[in-house]
């Protein structure tokens, strides 16, 4: 058995109620060996907290609804957990993610294939 | 991770310290050498929270009861933590823990702490450090502790040996008598919920338990409670039905009897789970695999195998 099991907080943040992409995601990482704690639609309270109690190793953002509220959730985890790295997918346009990249956050916009997101899991919770 | 840094995040998580407390639970989880140490560190604690085990099939509504259930728990015993286990894969060794998605937005704060756990190959219900994370939970002071089994069947029934309270959780339309009365699930529950009750078929459902329960003759009359816990319905009455089972079995001395049964249990578990890592490790061992390849060979009979695997964890004692 794997003793190193990692862990990945799945959140959505915004109103926005488009649930395939996320789960999708976070099938393909649960078949991927990982952990996933899925929280669904959350407040940014909800997705800080969450990455604090549950200790994960990598935060992955749905982001719906306006930019400006993955940003202040995105600011909010790094105070809380200083260094912990962050993914993003969703409907992202490109001028919304040079912001979320400016903050460290790697983006994956529509498009984007599953084994690439897992990989960059991979490489962000460090098994690979 | 160093063993001394154990006792320093230890430290910090009694002292109230959220993250100390998240990092220590994961800790233990990845390694059983720092499982024991940590066991080692609280021995001697005084186990002081009442323990709430939650448990029945998969989709019974488990998660959202646990919920609806943190307002009345929390006004009644202060800080709660939810422990709650979700199954591995034995295929990938992944797992999807959703149980925290119906607990979103209590509203109440640094009052409840919310953890995920994967099954990681357990077949009991819970997983193997669940025990250990009740007791490190209530060591940093969380009074209330609910613990949340993954979706059952009939026998995975390790909530038993942990949980002061076991509430079953079932459905209208759950089996019928002959159902209620089989071994198991319906012999474990101290209190029995029926959720999604506006659903056809509660009064059915209640009418066969309550039938295969009055067998049972516990000394603490068993209730069934109606709940829809989406709607908050039923959830006050069915906290206060927790408090009074609690109040009559400590009356009756039932608690103190039931916790030396249930310390004893979970004592040969850890034993049992020590003594088959050692066997693991003899054939993982150069000779202990080079003795399997021959039992399967068939050169040698299981027996001597066996024989020779014991010997060789009673020698290591030495």
């Amino acid at each position: 058995m794997d003793n190193s099991q990692k862990r990945i907080l799945m959140a959505k943040t915004g109103l926005d109620g488009h649930w395939r992409g996320p789960t999708i995601v976070a099938r393909a990482l649960r078949d991927a060996g990982f952990e996933v704690i899925m929280i669904g639609m959350a407040s940014t309270d909800d997705i800080v907290s969450a990455a604090v109690d549950e200790d994960v190793d990598l935060v992955g953002l749905n982001v719906g609804g306006h930019i400006d509220v993955a940003i202040r959730a995105i600011e909010q985890v790094q105070v809380a957990r200083p260094g912990l790295p962050i993914f993003a997918g969703g409907t992202i346009p490109p001028h919304a993610a040079k912001q979320l990249e400016a903050l460290g956050v790697e983006v994956y916009p529509p498009g984007s294939q599953l084994v690439d997101i897992v990989d960059a899991a991979e490489r962000l919770t460090g098994t690979r | 991770m160093d063993l001394s840094d154990i006792h320093t995040l230890l430290e910090s998580a009694r002292n109230g310290d959220r993250g100390s407390l998240a990092r220590l639970l994961s800790q233990i989880e990845r390694s059983p050498v720092v499982e024991s140490e940590l066991r080692l560190a609280l021995a001697g604690t005084e186990a002081r929270a009442v323990v709430v085990g939650v448990t029945g099939p998969p989709g019974a509504g488990k998660s959202t009861l646990i919920s609806s259930l943190l307002g009345p728990a929390t006004a009644a015993m202060g800080k709660t933590a939810v422990l709650a286990v979700d199954p591995s894969s034995p295929f990938s060794g992944g797992a999807l823990l959703g149980d925290r998605v119906r607990m979103q937005s209590h509203g109440l704060g640094e009052c409840v702490f919310i953890r995920s756990m994967a099954s990681r190959g357990e077949n009991g219900g819970l997983a193997r450090t669940t025990a250990t994370a009740v007791q490190l939970l209530d060591a940093c002071g969380w009074q209330l502790i609910i613990l949340e089994t993954l979706g059952i069947g009939q026998v995975e029934l390790d909530v038993m040996d942990i949980a002061t309270v076991v509430m079953v959780v079932l459905n209208p339309g759950w089996g019928d008598t002959f159902q209620a009365n089989k071994a198991g699930l319906t012999e474990a529950g101290d209190i029995f919920v029926i959720n999604k009750a506006d659903k056809e078929g509660a009064a059915q459902t209640r009418a066969d338990l309550q039938d295969s329960l009055a067998l049972l003759q516990s000394p603490v009359p068993i209730s069934i409670f109606d709940t829809v816990a989406v709607q908050q319905q039923g959830v006050d009455a069915l906290w206060n039905g927790v408090e009074s089972y609690l109040c009559s079995a400590r009356e009756q001395g039932l608690l103190a009897k039931k916790q030396e049964k249930r310390r004893r249990r979970l004592l040969m578990r850890i034993l049992e789970r020590g003594l088959l890592s050692r066997m693991y490790d003899y054939l993982d061992s150069e000779h202990g695999s080079h003795r399997l390849s021959a039992v399967l060979r068939g050169e040698i009979p299981l027996e001597v195998l066996q024989a020779e695997m014991l010997s060789s964890v009673e020698a290591k004692k030495h």
